[in-house]
């Protein structure tokens, strides 16, 4: 099965990099991957939550949810452990 | 990023959850979303550039916020209270706009500078009327302008504030996680459509998740009724507000407030009185206060003084810790701040100058005047203020308010609160009037409390015991009661006239 995952780049590294979804490089447009997803990276995404890189140099909004999980070079990225801040308004 | 993809987040997510009520009418996310979209076309077909909105929250606020989003034109609410030629003139500077007004509020106004003209009602059923417009809110340009605010005004004519949409979604992004709101959780918003907090709080809960519970024009009852029946969880305050819902329960003999479910309270948009926010403490013990400070033009909470900060303030022996509570707390995540001399030099920690800002909510951007960020990006509020050694940040008034008497620079702020411990005075102003001798003079006005009086002198000694004699007001006057703004906005100039 095809993942549905659609990211937003929040904050990227410098320099060119491979982001990957369900094991596969993600598409820039609107046109999905139809691909397999690979067992390794089957977690699955979350609405709303960030995922981050071990240096924290990339930075990603789900904006859709899907089944694959998220790597950069093959490495897996973990979710962003906002700040837990009380409403202002 | 744009506020309609925050929105078309929520109404995927949490599609049958209420986003936001107004008496007995309300929306769905879902419904909001796909009316959003409606009023998008409904917009377009109109040939406006802007949306203007004049009138009281009602469920035509949030979707003419979205809808114009959608259609990537600004919404530009404008104060209901202003008289009407003034309204007029706003309006005048959002040519060709599509104009939502209340009842009245259209009345007596030169409509020429429209193309359509519609009640609150009569906008929604045209809404609802309407084709869903098909529109991918991935291709509404970060950079557009989302919302445009005349700010209040309090020093002159009204600027043009412009917020773009990558500024309000960083604040956004940076300050809310994503639906992190259980669905038992309901915020009282009762700031208007036309005040920044009004707009945050719309972008907040929707991002949230929370149910928006809107109360059109504030009242301290109907305001206590509504936390009860609508089992609030979360509101926001002006310090007016708070100080009416005190006196309120005070009326009541209530030593504890009637409202179970409440269980946040943030409060901000000036300077909160210590009486106010220790009596509101005591009174609503279960709830956390915060308190956030922010302008328009950084697209409302720069800094915050969180629950835990007015529990430590409160319970602390360490006056340095317990004074914390006139705090406004610490620069959220993505936010600098600096504090500034006259020659733009950082000033250490305990010594006031001007605050300046940094972060992508901060827009610092004008219609008239255009940016004004420097070349690093820092925005100059025109506040003043300084950061004790914990990174708190107190204000200490406008950076226009400073009198300058003989070369000395004199903060109103310190006068006015010293004055303020007095048993006999309920409220002072203190400004600079012009003085021959000194380029500006110290000058008080004065409001007793009921039933005492007082004479210059006494008040006098008390400066020169407390301050040192430079700060002793040359001149007192006694009135009935300071002009403030219906935000709780001490107008300064419309006080140094009277001491002509």
């Amino acid at each position: 099965m095809a993942c549905a995952t659609e990211v937003m780049v929040v904050k990227a590294p410098a320099d060119a990099v491979s982001l990957q979804c369900g094991g596969h490089p993600m598409a820039s447009d609107a046109e999905p991957n139809s691909a397999e997803i690979a067992a390794d990276f089957s977690a699955g995404t979350l609405m709303g939550k960030r995922y981050v890189n071990a240096d924290g140099s990339l930075e990603l909004l789900c904006i859709k949810p899907g089944e694959g999980s998220l790597a950069l070079d093959s490495e897996a990225l973990t979710t962003k452990q906002a700040q837990a801040l009380p409403s202002s308004d | 990023m744009n506020v309609l993809v925050l929105l078309q987040m929520a109404a995927e997510a949490m599609p049958a959850r209420v986003a936001v009520k107004c008496g007995n009418e309300q929306l769905t996310y879902g419904e909001l979303y796909q009316l959003s979209l409606a009023a998008a076309g409904v917009f377009q077909a109109s040939g406006c550039d802007y949306v203007a909105l004049r009138d009281t929250s009602s469920l035509a606020t949030p979707v003419a916020l979205f809808g114009a989003a959608a259609a990537g034109k600004p919404y530009v609410p404008i104060n209901y209270r202003l008289p009407q030629q003034e309204a007029a003139a706003l309006l005048a500077r959002v040519e060709p706009a599509f104009f939502i007004a209340g009842d009245g509020y259209a009345e007596g106004i030169n409509l020429e500078g429209t193309v359509r003209v519609e009640s609150s009602e009569s906008f929604i059923a045209a809404c609802r009327n309407a084709d869903v417009t098909d529109i991918d809110p991935w291709l509404i340009d970060s950079d557009t302008v989302s919302v445009q605010l005349f700010t209040s005004g309090t020093t002159g004519i009204p600027k043009a504030a412009v917020l773009r949409h990558r500024n309000l979604t960083a604040y956004i992004l940076g300050s809310v996680e994503f639906a992190s709101a259980d669905e038992s959780s309901a915020v009282l918003v009762s700031v208007p459509p036309y005040h920044i907090a009004g707009i945050s709080a719309l972008l907040s809960s929707i991002y949230a998740g929370r149910r928006i519970v809107l109360l059109p024009n504030f009242d301290p009852q109907q305001w206590l009724d509504l936390c009860e029946a609508e089992s609030v969880t979360n509101a926001f305050v002006v310090p007016t507000m708070l100080s009416r819902i005190v006196e309120k329960l005070d009326d009541h003999n209530l030593e504890h407030a009637p409202t179970p479910a409440l269980r946040a309270v943030a409060y901000g948009g000036g300077k909160m009185p210590r009486p106010v926010i220790e009596s509101a403490l005591q009174r609503f013990p279960n709830v956390d206060f915060t308190n956030a400070y922010g302008l328009t033009e950084t697209s409302s909470t720069i800094t915050l003084l969180t629950p835990e900060d007015h529990r430590e303030a409160l319970a602390s022996d360490d006056e340095s810790v317990r004074c914390r509570m006139a705090s406004v707390g610490r620069p959220l995540p993505g936010v600098e701040i600096e504090v500034r001399d006259g020659d733009g030099m950082n000033v250490g920690v305990g010594i006031a100058g001007e605050i300046y800002v940094r972060g992508e909510q901060v827009s610092g951007e004008y219609v008239e005047k255009g940016s004004l960020l420097d070349n690093d990006g820092w925005f100059p509020t025109r506040d003043a203020g300084y950061f004790d050694d914990g990174g708190y940040l107190f204000l200490d008034g406008r950076a226009d308010d400073v009198i300058v008497r003989g070369g000395e620079n004199i903060s109103p702020g310190e006068i006015e609160d010293l004055l303020l411990t007095h048993p006999a005075v309920k409220d002072s102003a203190v400004v600079g009037i012009p003085s021959t001798e000194w380029g500006e003079a110290v000058a008080a006005a004065v409001v007793l409390e009921p039933g005492h009086t007082i004479d210059d002198t006494e008040l006098r000694e008390l400066v020169v015991s407390e301050l040192r004699s430079s700060r002793a007001p040359e001149r007192f006057l006694f009135l009935d009661e300071l002009p403030y703004n219906e935000m709780g906005k001490l107008l300064r100039r419309s006080i140094k006239p009277l001491f002509e």
